[in-house]
């Protein structure tokens, strides 16, 4: 008699990706990292589609006329690629993803503290977002993302209110992400973890989250009030109504400003858990890394001025603002020498998150460099609405906050899926990167500097061959985005099977398996040492 | 603390404090009082809010650090308001056609 030999089943063990099927297990989630896997699917829909209006953008500056599309379009262009990259990708990015993500469990907690509210948030930012496209659909908006006044309140005919709802409602999901890390940084870390062995990726979120709840409601009800005008014509911004558009500008920047923070300080935060894991070295100066980034939070609030060095706004005022610009810049610097001295007798690999790191590094120091430019009043004279600032402040948020997302994506990637992304093409694509934006980007600086107004779709015939340069580095640039999101997907399925810690990093949420379980710890741990008490043996892989 | 229950007849006497003073801001705006009319009302609507804040929101029965975050937020708008001023009273001692 002859038997079959039967396979023998083996079953995976129990993780959050396992533990229940179907799309309703996850549209009604309260799993922090499956919230975290929604938001990333989310934002990456809207990173692609505020970079098919950057694509229109680079397309039309190729060649000095107007000649692919109309002017209005050009501005409705430049003004969905702002707004969707600005309050739909880049503020949720880190937080809503890789925090959400990490938060709980690097801090030894089941989960957020406030479950439900978290679902809630990304319910809400996908309405904002939703509601954002259809303005955009319906006709767009012309304004620029800043929504300057008397424009959007009196002049545009353009889709203003009902955009305007759209973040207004996206800003809610920020705040509730604020509340609950606050909430849970505060009250749910694990024994032993005191705040000066949280690890500094939850430094960072704190510092965030209080910039967010701060913050974020006066957007909301600035553009409220722009609403209110346009609708009701109140008379706020308008001056034939009494009002005063300057005070708009005092307005929006009291959060935009600091809303460069929100999208920074967690990228710091992201690269100082890179740097301590890839040079397997403690961080030089915790403490001041750690406060440097609660310094940022508070010093942020005070700067917006400078926007205004050109507006009408006194003079007296503005000379203060500058000031304070400048002393910014300190605790900014210290998170980059710190960075720095970590790296001095490090042990460092150059494994794809560290490339990632070494590229925030340079481009962000560019980007506050030159930010130290146009915090001086006398040179923000001459390069204030010219292509010198649209490079300025893309080397912070796509060079610093972007380079750092990209970096933590691939660093977490492992915990998140329990698969390894293949390495060779992740460093191909992180060296793209890194010569796509600098192609992009660094022509804008001259071009700037020569007197190249950004907003113009057509420029004079001099200009050309850095334009050109900058479109062509914008093609190479979207490649770079293209290939990790082919390679990511496939990981999904047929990447090599990660083990609960292949960078040896010492902070809690690789302490438990890849992926994780659903309660993320079977036992709750507790801990009796520093963050990044690295030796200097190097990583055992996979 | 959040779990402080607070009597039925609190929240009754706030909610007609709140009336009152709502008519209160009412009539004064029926009065000339030159630049003191919204002096008044705003300090009128300052009172207001403190009473939802302390009694409403449970603030006065809250932990310190709740205390914290809502002087945070207060010294946030001071620094809103007082920067955004500070534009505004400085603008004229510019002279006219001073030139950079």
């Amino acid at each position: 008699m002859s038997t079959v030999p039967v396979e023998p089943v083996v079953e995976a063990p129990r993780n959050y990706l396992n533990a229940s099927y179907g799309v309703k297990s996850w549209l009604l989630t309260t799993d922090h990292k499956r919230i975290a896997l929604l938001y990333l699917v989310t934002i990456t829909i809207l990173f692609f589609l505020g970079g098919a209006f950057a694509v229109m953008i680079r397309l039309e500056l190729a060649t000095p006329q107007g000649d692919l599309m109309t002017p209005d379009t050009y501005n409705k262009m430049f003004t969905l690629h702002g707004i969707i990259m600005v309050f739909f990708f880049l503020v949720p990015s880190i937080p809503a993803t890789l925090g959400n993500f990490l938060v709980p469990m690097m801090i030894g907690a089941r989960d957020m503290a406030f479950p439900r509210i978290n679902l809630l948030s990304w319910y809400v930012l996908t309405i904002g977002a939703v509601i954002s496209i259809s303005a955009a659909v319906m006709g767009g908006v012309d304004t620029g993302w800043t929504f300057y006044t008397p424009y959007s309140t009196t002049y545009s005919n353009t889709y203003v209110t009902l955009m305007a709802v759209g973040i207004f409602i996206a800003g809610f999901s920020s705040i509730l992400t604020g509340l609950n890390f606050i909430v849970t940084i505060h009250t749910m870390r694990a024994p032993g973890l005191t705040w000066f062995r949280m690890p500094l990726f939850i430094w960072s979120h704190y510092a965030t989250a209080i910039i967010i709840m701060l913050g974020t409601p006066v957007i909301a009800i600035t553009l409220l009030l722009v609403g209110a005008e346009r609708t009701l014509k109140l008379g706020i911004f308008d001056p034939a109504l009494g009002g005063d558009p300057i005070l708009f500008q005092h307005l929006f920047w009291f959060y935009s400003h600091p809303a460069v923070y929100i999208m920074v300080l967690p990228a710091m935060g992201v690269v100082s858990e890179l740097i301590t894991c890839f040079s397997r070295k403690r961080i030089f100066g915790y403490s001041f890394v750690a406060l440097s980034s609660v310094a940022i939070a508070i010093l942020s609030f005070l700067v917006w001025g400078h926007h205004l060095f050109v507006s009408g706004q006194s003079v007296y005022a503005g000379m203060i603002f500058s000031l304070l610009s400048f002393m910014v810049a300190v605790p900014s610097a210290i998170k980059v020498f710190n960075w720095t001295a970590t790296l001095y007798r490090g042990s460092i690999s150059y494994d794809t998150p560290m490339l990632y790191a070494f590229g925030f590094i340079g481009l962000f120091t560019i980007g506050g460099l030159t930010g130290l430019f146009v915090a001086t009043m006398a040179i923000d004279l001459h390069v204030h609405d010219t292509y010198f600032i649209i490079a300025h402040f893309h080397y912070i948020m796509v060079g610093g906050t972007v380079m750092a997302y990209m970096g933590g994506l691939h660093y977490w990637w492992p915990k998140m899926t329990g698969r390894m992304y293949p390495e060779g093409w992740a460093k191909f694509s992180a060296l793209v990167l890194f010569v796509g934006f600098n192609l992009t980007f660094f022509p804008q600086f001259i071009l700037g500097y020569l007197g190249m107004p950004r907003r113009y779709y057509a420029y004079p015939e001099e200009f050309q061959v850095l334009n050109v340069m900058s479109s062509a580095g914008a093609t190479i640039l979207g490649v770079g985005y293209l290939i990790p999101l082919v390679y990511l997907f496939w990981s999904m399925r047929y990447g090599e099977r990660a083990s609960s810690n292949p960078w040896g990093a010492t902070s809690l949420e690789w302490q438990t398996p890849s992926p994780p379980p659903t309660e993320n710890f079977t036992v709750t741990p507790v801990v009796t040492e520093e963050a990044y008490t690295y030796s200097h043996e190097a990583p055992e892989h996979v | 603390m959040s779990d402080h229950i607070v009597p039925i007849r609190t929240y009754f006497v706030i909610f007609m404090t709140l009336l009152i003073f709502t008519l209160i801001t009412v009539g004064v705006a029926l009065v000339d009082l030159g630049r003191f009319n919204v002096v008044v009302a705003l300090a009128i609507a300052g009172i207001k809010a403190t009473l939802v804040v302390l009694f409403f929101m449970h603030v006065r029965w809250s932990s310190p650090l709740t205390k914290i975050f809502i002087a945070a937020s207060l010294f946030w708008l001071a620094i809103l308001l007082g920067f955004t001023a500070a534009d505004y009273i400085s603008r004229a001692w510019t002279p006219l056609g001073l030139s950079w």
